[in-house]
């Protein structure tokens, strides 16, 4: 009898190993972003939706992957982000966290994934420093960096004549790293930085800032700021006739979201750099309608299908080693096979976590050249894949080994 | 020509003229919660939201119903300030007879529902709102839109018209009076809970009018208000909890300390407030123009 119950129970194990080896691989994706502050519009839940909807597209069920999207708000403080962190590696079993925009909590959440030895796929936040000196071998930055951006616009603006530059930035890592890659940019190409003023996150006031750029006399004034920040700047600019005055304003990182917000009356005519448009393939334009049905009318972001191809391609590594469990090896894995969407097309992720492929160069349509709501850029320039990002010979990444 | 502090003097006139423009919005806010502190004894957590929904009113008149800026400058406060009253009348009348912080607990918990429902419903980026005033003139040491220059003048007569039809005037005797024993005016045949409830309709209607006036001059969004209104606390409290004059004063002032900050040293523009606010609490706790109780 106690025989029986011994084999009984013996046999109920080996089953439950049968049963457990033809198990989907269980993999958990949180997107931490900001759900409800000032950059809650170009990630947000929109981020999370693109990150649902990457899971569906990629047909995880039918590959054997059972996928569980989680989302946070981090509430743009790092002690909130990385704790939300910590508690989803520890606590509720996350694998990899996307989005998370704000560099000074994307910073601090690559450093707790790499302790966790976990994934972290970044497309909202800016600063370089996430592929340079802080790069580790468990993060990819999907997206655009501040350097990126300070050679598609800062280039751009230096070549036209606009060799004198005074900048409002952001006093937190990322605005540091947007004026530092941008005055590079702007000195490597004989221009000067004439001055810089730091500005507290989330002012409402760019007046007395306005003033002090104007008092400059540089030609150009430089917004190494985002979201409500550089919304509110490139608005009462107009009010205080900085461009009237013969001054002109360059917005270094400007998303969908903040032209829809300024309107196209005040923000009509602005250069920006950006790694995706809507409306510009049959592919994107056939997500941003997706995405607008899910999303009230609202068209994606770059961050939005920045986090959308990310997933696609985590999963894809995945899928190749059958475990999400060793974070680093997954990143291996996604930096040997190429990355392929719909959305940013064919490129690869670089040994220092960099996802390489083409930037663009927009300008801000005038209100009578636009069709409505949403269509705000005609494409000025596209700026190769090969040279839209810091080249590995400029890199402090310690990944990358110096020949 | 000199120089003081580095900064030349024509620099100097234009932060301080710039620091008056932002102290308006200070005055105007802190006044309205210092009239309804005064007089209702509510600390009106609710203020910010109520100042972003006169922002949302403007745009909202001027989007659906083609209600241009002056119209809506009348209109929005006054909308404003009957969803205030209803506001007191079927919550916050409540809550008199009890501790400070269950009305400060109320008027938080509705602010935090306005603005989640202005977030849901326009997104947290917020909304263009034209300049009606556009142009400007040049002072010689600066620019000075127009459309600032209204603000400044606006906000004063406000503030100065507020301050005087409570200190100087009958209606302000009875209003003063409600506060201290509400008990005997009511015996004088005045309707007190009448007068409270169009008391607070007022401050809020202050706190909806500064949004009307902020929505050509800042962004158009649901968290507009929360950014502001702990610096506007913060301005009470060193003024003085409900002292008008107090309100007053100390909004343009500290508009001016911050507008200096910004030059000097713009890391500190958005902490000095609060520095200023822990050494009077130190000094003098019940503020500037505050009396002890």
């Amino acid at each position: 009898m106690r025989l029986a119950a011994i084999f009984l129970a013996a046999s109920s194990l080996v089953g439950i190993g049968v049963a457990q080896a033809a198990d989907p691989v269980p993999v958990k994706i949180g997107v931490l972003n900001d759900q409800s502050g000032l950059y809650a519009d170009l990630g947000g839940p929109g981020s999370v939706w693109a990150a649902k909807k990457a899971v569906e597209d990629f047909g995880a069920a039918a590959k054997g992957l059972k996928v569980e999207v989680l989302a946070a708000d981090h509430q743009n403080k790092a002690d909130v982000g990385t704790s939300i962190a910590r508690q989803w590696y520890d606590v509720d079993g996350v694998d990899v966290i996307v989005d998370t925009p704000n560099s000074g909590i994307a910073l601090a959440v690559s450093g707790v994934t790499k302790e966790k030895n976990k994934v972290f796929i970044n497309s909202g936040a800016a600063t370089s420093d996430l592929t340079g000196k802080a790069c580790t071998p468990n993060t990819v930055h999907w997206t655009y960096d501040t350097w990126a951006l300070a050679n598609g616009t800062g280039k751009a603006i230096v070549k036209t004549g606009g060799d004198t530059w005074f900048f409002l930035t952001a006093d937190y890592a990322f605005g540091h790293a947007l004026e530092r890659d941008t005055s590079k940019v702007v000195t490597d190409n004989g221009g000067k930085v004439l001055g810089s003023v730091k500005v507290p996150l989330n002012n409402a006031d760019f007046s007395s800032f306005l003033l002090q750029a104007q008092s400059s006399k540089a030609k150009i004034v430089g917004l190494a700021n985002a979201g409500g920040d550089t919304i509110n700047s490139i608005k009462q600019a107009s009010e205080y006739g900085i461009v009237d005055g013969g001054q002109k304003l360059a917005g270094l990182l400007i998303f969908l979201t903040d032209v829809h917000s300024l309107g196209l009356k005040t923000a009509q005519g602005l250069n920006l750099t950006a790694a995706w448009y809507w409306d510009q393939t049959d592919a994107n334009r056939t997500f941003a309608d997706a995405f607008a049905k899910a999303n009230g009318g609202k068209r994606p972001t770059m961050v939005q299908a920045g986090v959308y191809s990310g997933v696609l391609h985590y999963l894809k590594a995945v899928e190749a080693l059958k475990s999400a469990k060793d974070g680093a090896a997954v990143v291996a894995e996604m930096k040997k096979i190429p990355t392929d969407d719909p959305l940013f097309g064919k490129g690869e992720v670089r040994i220092d976590g960099r996802h390489i492929h083409p930037m663009y160069l927009y300008e801000v349509k005038k209100p009578s050249e636009s069709k409505g709501p949403w269509d705000y850029y005609t494409l000025k320039a596209t700026i190769p894949a090969n040279e839209a990002f810091r080249p590995l010979s400029e890199s402090d990444c310690p990944l990358v080994k110096k020949g | 020509m000199f120089e003081l502090l580095g900064i030349p003097p024509q620099a100097l006139f234009g932060q301080l003229l710039l620091g008056l423009i932002n102290g308006a919005f200070y005055a105007m806010l802190s006044l309205g919660l210092a009239v309804i502190f005064g007089l209702l004894n509510v600390i009106n957590f609710t203020h910010g939201a109520q100042y972003m929904m006169g922002a949302f009113g403007a745009w909202m008149l001027l989007n659906y119903l083609g209600v241009p800026f002056w119209g809506a400058l009348v209109l929005s406060p006054i909308i404003v300030a009957i969803i205030g009253m209803v506001i007191e009348r079927t919550l916050l009348r409540r809550l008199y007879q009890l501790d400070h912080l269950y009305g400060l607990l109320l008027t938080f918990g509705l602010a935090l529902i306005f603005e989640g429902l202005f977030r849901r419903q326009y997104g947290s980026s917020g909304l263009p709102y034209n300049n009606p005033l556009p142009g400007g003139t040049n002072l010689g040491f600066m620019f000075l839109p127009n459309y600032r220059a209204f603000v400044v003048v606006a906000s004063l007569v406000v503030c100065f018209a507020t301050w005087f039809v409570i200190e100087r005037t009958k209606l302000g005797s009875y209003l003063r009076a409600a506060t201290e024993r509400p008990d005997l005016v009511q015996a004088f045949g005045i309707d007190v809970p009448r007068m409270i409830t169009l008391t607070y309709g007022f401050g809020v209607g202050l706190a909806a009018l500064a949004g009307v006036l902020a929505a050509p001059a800042y962004q158009v969004s649901p968290t507009m208000g929360s950014n502001l209104i702990i610096v506007v606390f913060a301005v009470v409290v060193i003024g003085g909890m409900g002292s008008i004059m107090g309100a007053i004063l100390t909004g343009f002032g500290l508009g001016v300390i911050e507008g200096l900050t910004k030059v000097f040293y713009p890391e500190a523009s958005s902490t000095v407030i609060f520095v200023i606010m822990a050494i009077v609490l130190m000094v003098k706790p019940a503020g500037l123009f505050g009396t002890a109780k």
